[in-house]
C-alpha cells in the first residue's frame, strides 16, 4: 500500500524512567517498535565535582566529593584518588593498609556488581533476583559499616592510609562472607542467568564487536564482554594487585554472539567469583598489627606538577588527572569516568533493535549517572 | 527441528528450576525487620548526626575549616581578663566565647572530616539517625549555649577592653614619640571568627 | 435460582438484579484478598515480609485501606486526552470481565445464566477487555501508553487462537459447550476430572494455562504493562479509582481464567473426594480453592520469571503454541474416536 503514510515517532525515555538507572534521557527515534536512532542526553545530575574540587581548602576534602561520583562503588573512587595523590606525594603505604584496601575494593566490586545484575534482572522483568542481590549486598555494607560507620559514602580510604583501623572481628566477618557468598551466585544463576527467557532477551542483543568497543575506548566489563582481555588490575597493576592470583573474565559468546548483553552480564557474575578469590587471599595475607594512619601526611601539599592515575573500578577504567600548583588545594581535578565513555557506545549498538532491547542494552552497560554527570 | 524441541525442553526445565528456587524462598526466614518496632543496633563507629559538647569547645574553628560543604559556622569573641572560662576536660584552656556554633545538618554530608582535627574531641558523630523535620530551618542546629544578651555583653566587654588597651598603647606610644603608626589594626574587627583564633591553631596541629 | 429469589422479592427485576450481583459478592472480596496475597507471596519469595501493619495480623486489611485511599484520590484526566474514551475505558474493561462470570458455574445450584454456549460466550465476551485497553491507550494521548495498547491488541488477538483451540479440545472430548454440563460430567472421584481423561487433554491444559497467562497480561507475558519499559503501558495516565478499575479487571480476569480452567479440566465444583465434602456450598468452596490454586501458580510464575520481548511473544504463540494446539486437537479427537 504505497498510499499508507507512516512516520517515525520520537519518544523520550527518561529522565524519569525506571530503566534508565537514574536520570539519563535517551531520545529514541522509533519506527513502530524498531529503534532507528537512540541519542543519550546527560547532565541531569551535574554537580560540578571538578569545579568544587578546585575550591577545597585541602586535598582531603575532595574525597567526600569523589565518593559521590559513582555512589554505588564509592570505595573504588576513593582508592583511585588516593593512589593518584600518593604517587604525586611519593607516599608508600604499609602492607596492612594495602591489604585492607584490596579487600575493601573487591568487596565493593561485589556489592556494585550485585546492584548491576540485580537491576539488570529488574530491567528484563524479573523482580526477585533484585531483592536477593540486595540482601547479599547488605552483608557487605554491614562489614563496611562496622569498619568506618557509613554504609554508602565512606570517606574511608585517605591519602596515605585509612580513616579507621578495622575492627577486631573483621577477618572473621570477611571469611564468613567468603564462605557464604559462592552458593548465592549459584542461586542467581539458577534463577536468572540460565533462565531461557532471560537468555532469549539478552543473547544476540546489543552486540558490541571488539573493534568497536576499542574504538569507543570502553573499558571494564563492557570491553571484557566483547572478548578483549584487558584488566588494569593485571595489566597496569596498582596497589598490590600484582601479588594476587585471579583470572580475567572475558565474554565467550556462550549463548549467542561475543559481545552481546548476556556476555556483559556473565562477565560481572564471574568477576564476583574472582573477587571472592582475591579477598580470600588478601585476608590470609593481611598482617594483624600496624597503624593504618602511619603514612597519612599532616598537610597535603604536593609539589607543582600533574599526575594521571587509573584504576579498575567495577565499571571500568577510572582515571584521575590532577594538576597541582604547589598550594594546599588542587588546581584541577579531572576524572575520566568509565560510565561516560561506556555510555557513548549506546547509539552504535542500539540501532535496529527494539524498545525492550534498548532497556536491556542500557542495563547491560551498567551506568551510574552520578559518575557520568559528576 | 532438534533445536525446536530443545528450546521447548530448555524453557520448561529452566523455568522449573527457577520456580524451585522461589518456592524454597517462600519458606525461608525473612531478612527484613519491622523497622520502627525493631531497630538494628548500630556500631559504635556509626556516623550519623553531629553533636558538639559545648563545654569542651574552645572555638578554634578547625572543624569549620575541615568541612568540605561549609555546614559549620562558628563565631567567637575573645574573653577578656576578668572572665576566666576555665579549661576543657582535655586540659586545653578556653580563651574564646563561642557566641555562635551553628551546624546546618541539612547540608552535612556525614564525612566525619570535622571530627578528626578537633583538639578537644568535642565534636563527634552520634548514632542518632531519626531527626527528620517538616521544616528545613529546624535542621539548623544552634549549639552555642550563650543567650543573645550574654553575647552582647561579651562583645561589649571585649570592645571596651580593646578600647582601653588601644588607649593605653596610644598613651605609651604618644609618650615615646609621635609617629602615626597604629599598633594593631587587625584587632579592630571584633567578632570575626576567622581572625580571632590564632592562639589555638598551632595546638591542634600537633 | 432466579425463581427462588422471585418468590421472596416484590419485583422480578429486583430478583434479577440480585441474581446478577451475586458473583460480585465473590469477585470483590477475592480481588482484595488476591492483591494482598500477591504482596505476601512476592514478599516471602524475596525474603521480605510484605505488609505487616494494617489491621493487625500480617497486614490483612492493607488492600482495604488502599481501596479507600484510591476512592478518595483526585480523578485526574489529562487535558489533551480524549475525555470520553478516557473515562469510559476502565468501566468497559470491568464490564467485559464481569460479564463473563455470568456463565461460570460456581456450584451445582448457582450459575448466572444457564447458557448452552457458555464456553463460547466466555471467549467472546472477554475480548471486550482488549477493546478497552486499546481505548485507554489511545485516549491517554501518551506515546508510551499507545505502544502498550498496540502490544496488547497484537498479543490478545494472537493468544486467543491457542486458548480457543485448547478449549475446543475439551469440547471435543465432552461434546458440549455448556459449562454446567461439563462440570456435571466430571462428578465422582478425582479420576473423573477431564485432566485425567487422556494425556492429550493434559497437554491441552498446559497450552490453555500458558495462553491464558498471556490473555490476562501476566508475567512472562505482561508486555502491555511492562513497568520497566513502558512504565505501566496503557494505564500510565490513570490514577485513583479509574486505575483501580483496571487493577480490579486484571485480578478479576485472572480469577476468570483460573475458574474456567478448573471447570474445563479440574472438575469445577466437584469435590476431589467423591461424595465426601460435596454439595452446593462445598461446591463454591472447591471452585474458589481451585481458582486460588491457579492464581497462586500465576503469582509464583510472575515473581520468578523475566519478561519476553514483543517479537518473542509472537514467536511463542505462532511457532509453538498454535501448532501444538492444533496437533493436540487432532490427537484428542482421535483418542475420542478410538476409546
Amino acid at each position: 500500500m504505497p498510499e499508507l503514510r507512516t512516520e517515525e515517532m520520537v519518544i523520550n525515555m527518561g529522565p524519569q524512567h525506571p530503566s534508565t538507572h537514574g536520570v539519563l534521557r535517551v531520545e529514541l527515534v522509533l519506527d513502530g517498535e524498531i529503534v532507528v536512532d537512540a541519542i543519550p542526553h546527560i547532565g541531569y545530575l551535574h554537580r560540578c565535582f571538578e569545579k568544587h574540587s578546585e575550591s577545597m581548602n585541602d586535598y582531603q576534602q575532595v574525597i567526600p566529593y569523589v565518593d559521590r561520583m559513582d555512589y554505588v562503588a564509592a570505595i573504588s573512587n576513593e582508592l583511585g584518588f588516593a593512589i593518584a595523590m600518593e604517587r604525586m606525594l611519593g607516599i608508600e603505604v604499609s602492607e596492612r593498609v594495602e591489604c585492607i584496601r584490596v579487600i575493601f575494593a573487591e568487596l565493593q566490586r561485589i556489592a556494585s556488581h550485585l546492584v548491576a545484575i540485580g537491576t539488570y534482572g529488574l530491567d528484563i522483568g524479573a523482580f526477585t533476583p533484585f531483592l536477593h542481590c540486595f540482601r547479599d549486598r547488605e552483608r557487605i555494607l554491614d562489614i563496611f559499616e562496622s569498619t568506618c560507620g557509613a554504609r554508602l559514602l565512606y570517606n574511608y580510604i585517605w591519602v596515605g592510609g585509612l580513616s579507621h583501623d578495622v575492627p577486631t572481628d573483621f577477618k572473621d566477618k570477611v571469611r564468613d562472607f567468603v564462605q557464604y557468598f559462592p552458593p548465592k551466585i549459584k542461586e542467581y544463576n539458577d534463577l536468572l542467568t540460565y533462565n531461557k527467557i532471560f537468555i532469549d532477551r539478552t543473547a544476540d542483543v546489543g552486540v558490541l564487536p571488539a573493534d568497536v568497543a576499542l574504538n569507543y575506548a570502553s573499558s571494564g566489563p563492557i570491553l571484557r564482554g566483547s572478548g578483549v582481555n584487558w584488566d588494569l588490575r593485571r595489566d597496569d597493576p596498582y596497589s598490590i594487585y600484582d601479588q594476587f592470583e585471579f583470572d580475567v573474565v572475558v565474554g565467550k559468546g556462550e549463548m549467542g554472539t561475543v559481545g552481546d548483553c548476556w556476555d556483559r552480564y556473565i562477565v560481572r557474575v564471574r568477576e564476583m567469583e574472582q573477587s571472592i578469590r582475591i579477598i580470600a587471599q588478601a585476608v590470609e595475607r593481611m598482617p594483624d598489627e600496624g597503624d593504618v594512619k602511619a603514612a597519612v601526611p599532616k598537610r597535603i601539599r604536593p609539589p607543582e606538577g600533574e599526575i594521571y592515575a587509573r584504576t579498575e573500578t567495577p565499571r571500568g577504567e577510572l582515571g584521575y588527572y590532577i594538576i597541582s600548583d604547589g598550594s594546599m588545594s588542587p588546581y584541577r581535578v579531572k576524572a575520566r569516568s568509565p560510565c561516560f565513555v561506556n555510555l557513548s557506545v549506546l547509539p552504535a549498538i542500539s540501532r535496529g533493535s527494539m524498545v525492550s532491547d534498548v532497556v536491556a542494552i542500557v542495563g547491560s552497560i551498567d551506568i551510574v549517572l552520578g559518575e557520568i554527570d559528576r | 527441528m532438534k533445536r525446536y524441541f530443545k528450546d521447548i525442553w530448555d524453557s520448561f526445565y529452566t523455568i522449573g528450576i527457577g520456580m524451585g528456587v522461589t518456592f524454597r524462598h517462600l519458606f525461608t526466614k525473612s531478612v527484613t525487620i519491622q523497622y520502627p518496632d525493631v531497630k538494628l543496633e548500630l556500631t559504635d563507629r556509626a556516623r550519623n548526626r553531629l553533636y558538639v559538647n559545648m563545654d569542651d569547645c574552645i572555638g578554634c574553628d578547625q572543624c569549620s575549616k575541615a568541612c568540605p560543604v561549609n555546614c559549620i559556622t562558628i563565631e567567637t569573641v575573645k574573653a577578656v581578663p576578668p572572665d576566666d572560662l576555665g579549661v576543657t576536660s582535655t586540659g586545653n584552656p578556653k580563651r574564646l566565647w563561642v557566641t555562635k556554633f551553628d551546624i546546618d545538618i541539612a547540608k552535612c554530608c556525614y564525612c566525619a572530616l570535622c571530627v578528626y582535627p578537633c583538639p578537644t574531641e568535642c565534636i563527634k558523630m552520634t548514632d542518632v539517625y531519626e531527626f527528620s523535620e517538616f521544616d528545613r530551618h529546624n535542621l539548623l542546629y544552634n549549639f552555642s549555649t550563650m543567650t543573645p544578651a550574654e553575647v552582647e555583653n561579651a562583645a561589649m566587654k571585649f570592645e571596651k577592653w580593646q578600647a582601653d588597651k588601644a588607649a593605653a598603647k596610644k598613651e605609651t606610644t604618644d609618650k615615646k614619640k609621635a609617629a602615626g603608626e597604629k599598633p594593631q589594626p587587625k584587632k579592630q574587627e571584633t567578632g570575626d571568627s576567622n581572625k580571632n583564633n590564632p592562639p589555638d591553631e598551632n595546638k591542634s596541629e600537633s | 435460582m432466579v425463581e427462588t429469589l422471585e418468590q421472596f422479592l416484590p419485583h422480578p427485576l429486583l430478583a434479577l438484579f440480585i441474581h446478577a450481583a451475586l458473583p460480585m459478592v465473590i469477585v470483590f472480596p477475592y480481588v482484595l484478598f488476591a492483591v494482598w496475597l500477591e504482596r505476601k507471596v512476592s514478599a516471602h519469595m524475596q525474603d521480605r515480609l510484605g505488609p505487616m501493619r494494617t489491621g493487625g495480623w500480617h497486614g490483612w486489611s492493607q488492600t482495604i485501606a488502599d481501596m479507600i485511599k484510591m476512592i478518595q484520590k483526585e480523578d485526574i484526566v489529562p487535558s489533551r486526552s480524549d475525555k470520553f474514551l478516557f473515562k469510559f475505558a476502565p468501566f468497559l474493561a470491568f464490564m467485559g470481565s464481569y460479564a463473563a462470570f455470568a456463565v461460570i458455574p460456581f456450584s451445582s445450584e448457582y450459575i448466572g445464566a444457564h447458557l448452552d454456549v457458555g464456553a463460547f460466550y466466555i471467549l467472546a465476551v472477554t475480548s471486550i477487555v482488549t477493546l478497552s485497553i486499546l481505548m485507554a491507550g489511545w485516549a491517554s494521548n501518551n506515546k508510551w501508553s499507545l505502544l502498550g495498547a498496540m502490544r496488547t491488541s497484537a498479543q490478545i488477538v494472537s493468544y486467543e487462537i491457542p486458548t480457543v483451540v485448547a478449549v475446543l479440545s475439551v469440547i471435543v472430548a465432552t461434546g458440549t459447550l455448556n459449562l454446567m454440563t461439563i462440570s456435571e460430567m466430571q462428578s465422582g472421584t478425582i479420576f473423573n476430572w477431564l485432566i485425567f481423561h487422556s494425556p492429550f487433554l493434559f497437554i491441552a491444559f498446559v497450552l490453555y494455562f500458558i495462553s491464558s497467562l498471556a490473555e490476562v497480561n501476566r508475567t512472562p507475558f505482561d508486555l502491555p504493562e511492562s513497568e520497566s519499559e513502558l512504565v505501566g503501558g496503557f494505564h500510565t495516565e490513570y490514577s485513583g479509582m479509574r486505575w483501580g478499575m483496571f487493577m480490579l479487571t486484571e485480578y478479576a480476569d485472572m480469577f476468570l481464567v483460573s475458574l474456567l480452567g478448573s471447570v474445563l479440566f479440574f472438575g469445577g465444583w466437584n469435590s476431589p473426594f467423591g461424595d465426601f465434602m460435596s454439595g452446593p456450598i462445598w461446591g463454591v468452596f472447591w471452585m474458589i480453592s481451585k481458582g486460588m490454586f491457579f492464581i497462586f501458580v500465576m503469582m509464583w510464575l510472575r515473581w520468578t520469571l523475566p519478561r519476553l520481548r514483543v517479537d518473542q511473544l509472537m514467536d511463542v504463540c505462532w511457532k509453538y503454541l498454535i501448532p501444538f494446539a492444533f496437533v493436540n486437537l487432532v490427537l484428542v479427537a482421535l483418542w475420542e474416536m478410538i476409546f
